[in-house]
């Protein structure tokens, strides 16, 4: 080893940063090594938004000092990071859908970097052989899927001869096959000196790849680790302290009779970029779990709005409920037969940001509140008093808003709502999406308590794991079509990877021709 | 250093303090243009403000143009916390007026004591009807509130004016472009003796409670509310925004027309073609004044109508221009605006700066 490996190549020292009301940054201390992989882990709010906002030079910290290749370095703004050799790659991107790949990589370039590379188009494509990126230079960025634009991103930051890469929740958006893919560029990039910083909510993942963890809790570094001398379930514990139950090893079940069936239920797009709903056909059986694999934007929320009744387009044969069409209801009317819905966005549509908890109990649950069509106020604020303490939602009161909640309390008050209008069907969106590990794993335990009461739930979500921890069958839906549906244990994560790519569209649509011939 | 900052929840205390706080920065305004047109501030202000309550004749006066501006308000007050854009209550207003009138004539040979309620009617019909073709438009063709509301403001101002110089005319009245005077059977008692006061403000005021009632302790009216805050919710939750819509505007509509009939039954008699000095107009700023709330429409009317009467008193008594009154009306809007800002935001006095 020479001598200047040692010399780290990112310290931060004591940085602390104060919002209004929140101490979000509290003496972190962190040391990169050049060619570490770091996990950076943490519940929601436990800071590591911040932290890396301050490395990139977002936010400004108020206390503490970067050091950077042993050097104090003040990061003022985000191209001073770039200049110093450090890329970020966001959770959401920030591409445009109208220019190609290499427009939008020339568009962070200064001038002088450009005359460096010569071709930029040439150097992409070195590049891109160089890591396997397999990025195309002349695309179009609006043509590409997730994982290809989420490689744009990367190639961004290697254009640049990055040192350190910021990855925020990666893996999030991808197939299980994107994800070893992306692993695979990450390790060549660390044998060849490049820092990595990763943050994620998916323990196994940081066990696979870092080298090293840091876990935050309420703005302050609780522990450090080596991810893979540890488990995801120990690393977890780390995360959110004492933890009794752990979230593993839930026993399936068989469904009992049919509650709820989707038959030839094919839907164009209703906006320019949706997705249109292919001939879908599945059945749910009560006391059952029905997960629904996908990456994001393959048609999940088109088939999620008109089960539920938001999109109002008349389907009526297409859906049943207790062998009752109710595809020409609105969804007020269906949710008087029995059916509950949990909304991907908690915030804004599965709860009014500016009314009180009690207020958003009476938004879907009026059921024994109402006399002569007057709302007995009392009542529900007593039921949501009961709501709160049942679900352990920490909040002021019932009369808190919803916005001064966060992502994980909001969403076990409102999984806790629709379940307690003892639904026959639940339909449930990405429960657990952005929501630290305590929240998801009561939330995981009130699914399958409803579920075991003997209610049919839909669950859709782009947390692989999450859907083998609780669906009893599962299915995988791409661009629109829906593939076949198996039981959980007679199937396995390459499988429904592959599904979730599209492998069986051709042998459906194979099927449905022999069918008709 | 001084810098915005959003709050993390929105400051009660400012809710309550922004239109006060408006208020007063409206007198300032005030002060300072009655200086610079040459007249006493202090004498202005008092004209404009304290003149319209210090006698009973006055306090009446008020009362009188209380009425249609609260009843404005409170329909529009419900309309806006739904998110229906509704600028049409001059038009429902004038539109009450000339239904009203119309059957208010046809009574005018009767002394059967059915009369004035069929007239009041009649009055809240045409504003139903005024403020449901723009709803229809919207809902069948999507087509924009605020302008088709507009637009109807100004098609009832030339039915009005065509009605009186036309079907509605006085044959008798020297060919002015008014109607007969309305029978006594079809004229709204007054309250009192000797002030012109009349039914119109208890039915102002007995609806603002009944627009609160319904807003907080109805089902209806909290579907109203979510509407208004947070469509995608109100959706989720499967309220009909089609029912929520028809609703307040047919509410807002019979309000305004109940206005609009009050007045030609009320204090005027007859029917002319300015039966409104822009009382619907006024009520958009009533509505806001007033935090779109039903009760807090009352404080905010009693407040325009001063001003209303101030505006008169001062062009007779010191020859200020009646324009002052629209300016006072649009700059009180203008700080109302301004000061509402702070209710979501405030100002951080950082004492950092040197860093």
């Amino acid at each position: 080893m020479k001598k200047h490996n040692l010399v780290s190549r990112l310290e931060l020292v004591n940085l602390t940063k104060q919002y209004p009301g929140c101490l979000a940054n509290d003496n972190i201390s962190i040391t990169l090594m050049p060619g570490e992989i770091h996990a950076l882990l943490g519940e929601n709010g436990a800071g590591k938004s911040t932290l890396v906002k301050t490395i990139y030079g977002v936010v400004a910290p108020d206390k503490g000092d970067i050091i950077w290749d042993g050097k104090e370095v003040d990061i003022k703004s985000p191209s001073i990071a770039r200049d110093l050799g450090i890329g970020m790659v966001f959770q959401h991107f920030s591409l445009f859908e109208t220019l190609t790949v290499s427009q939008n990589i020339e568009l962070c370039l200064s001038k002088t970097q450009l005359n460096k590379i010569g071709d930029l188009a040439k150097k992409i494509t070195q590049l891109s052989e160089e890591y396997g990126l397999n990025v195309n230079p002349s695309r179009y960025v609006h043509s590409l899927s997730i994982g290809e634009r989420q490689r744009v991103e990367i190639m961004r930051c290697l254009v640049q001869s990055v040192k350190l890469l910021i990855l925020d929740e990666p893996t999030s958006v991808l197939t299980p096959q994107e994800v070893a893919g992306l692993f695979g560029v990450l390790r060549t990039l660390s044998k060849e000196g490049c820092s990595i910083l990763f943050i994620s909510h998916k323990l196994h993942e940081v066990t696979e790849i870092c080298h090293k963890a840091t876990i935050l809790r309420g703005g302050k570094v609780v522990d450090t680790c080596v991810p893979n001398e540890e488990t995801p379930a120990s690393i977890a514990k780390m995360m959110v302290g004492d933890l009794a139950e752990q979230d593993a090893g839930y026993a399936k079940r068989e469904g009992n009779e049919r509650v709820f069936h989707v038959e030839n239920l094919s839907l164009p797009a209703k906006q320019p970029f949706g997705t249109s709903l292919k001939n879908i056909n599945f059945e749910l059986k009560s006391g059952e779990i029905l997960g629904i694999a996908g990456v994001a934007g393959n048609g999940q929320d088109e088939l999620m709005a008109i089960i539920s009744g938001e999109d109002e387009r008349n389907v009526k044969h297409s859906l049943s409920l207790d062998n009752l069409d109710i595809g020409h209801l609105h969804a007020g009317e269906r949710r008087k037969l029995g059916m509950a819905y949990v909304p991907e966005e908690r915030l804004g549509r599965g709860a009014v940001p500016d009314m009180s908890l009690t207020e958003n109990t009476l938004l879907t649950h009026s059921d024994g509140f109402l006399k002569n069509g007057l709302v007995e106020w009392q009542n529900v604020k007593e039921y949501t008093s009961a709501l709160i303490a049942k679900y352990k939602v920490k909040c002021h009161g019932e009369f808190s808003e919803a916005k001064s909640l966060s992502g994980g309390n909001l969403q076990k008050f409102i999984m806790g709502r629709e379940i307690g209008q003892n639904p026959k069907v639940l339909i449930c969106a990405h429960p657990t999406w952005g929501v630290d590990v305590g929240a998801a794993l009561a939330i995981h335990q009130a699914l399958l308590e409803l579920r075991d009461q003997g209610a049919a739930i839909l669950l859709v979500s782009e947390d692989i794991d999450e859907l083998f921890l609780l669906a009893d069958r599962m299915a995988a839906v791409c661009d629109g079509y829906l593939s076949p549906v198996v039981r959980t244990e007679a199937t396995n994560i390459d499988q429904i990877g592959q599904w979730m790519a599209g492998t069986f569209i051709n042998n459906t649509s194979n099927r449905t021709q022999e069918a008709k011939a | 250093m001084i810098r915005i900052q959003a709050r993390t929840e929105p400051s009660s205390i400012m809710k309550v303090v922004s239109p006060l706080l408006a208020i007063t920065l409206t007198l300032i305004f005030g002060c300072i243009l009655f200086s610079a047109i040459g007249k006493s501030p202090t004498q202005a202000l008092h004209v404009l403000l304290i003149a319209p309550l210090a006698d009973s004749y006055n306090i009446g006066e008020m009362f009188v143009k209380m009425g249609p501006l609260l009843l404005c308000a409170v329909g529009l007050s419900l309309c806006y916390r739904a998110n229906m854009w509704n600028i049409g209550a001059e038009g429902q207003l004038l539109a009450g007026a000339l239904g009203g009138s119309a059957m208010a004539l046809y009574f005018i040979d009767s002394e059967s004591a059915f009369s004035l309620p069929i007239t009041l009617l009649a009055g809240i019909i045409s504003g139903m009807l005024w403020a449901a073709i723009p709803t229809f438009l919207k809902l069948r063709f999507n087509s924009n509130l605020i302008l088709t509301t507009i637009m109807f403001n100004y098609i009832a101002l030339y039915l009005l004016i065509w009605a009186v110089h036309g079907p509605l005319r006085d044959p008798q009245g020297f060919g002015f472009p008014e109607s007969a005077m309305f029978a006594d059977s079809t004229l709204l008692p007054t309250l009192f003796e000797s002030s012109r006061i009349h039914l119109g403000i208890v039915f102002a005021i007995v609806s603002a409670f009944i627009a609160w009632f319904i807003l907080s302790k109805s089902h209806l009216g909290f579907q109203i509310r979510v509407f208004g805050s947070d469509e995608p919710a109100a959706r989720y939750a499967g309220f009909s925004s089609k029912k929520l819509s028809w609703f307040v505007m047919l509410f807002a509509g019979a309000l305004a027309g109940l206005a609009g009939v009050s007045e030609t039954t009320g204090p005027i008699g007859q029917l002319v073609p300015n039966v409104s000095p822009g009382y619907g107009y006024s009520a958009i700023i009533v509505a806001y004044l007033g935090r779109l709330h039903p009760l807090g429409a009352i404080l905010a009317a009693v407040f325009m109508a001063v001003l209303y009467m101030g505006g008169d008193l001062a062009q007779i008594e010191m020859g200020i221009p009646v324009a002052v009154v629209s300016m006072f009306q649009g700059v009180l809007l203008f700080f109302l605006l301004a000061c509402d800002f702070f209710i979501n935001n405030r100002l951080a006095f950082s004492n950092q700066a040197t860093n």
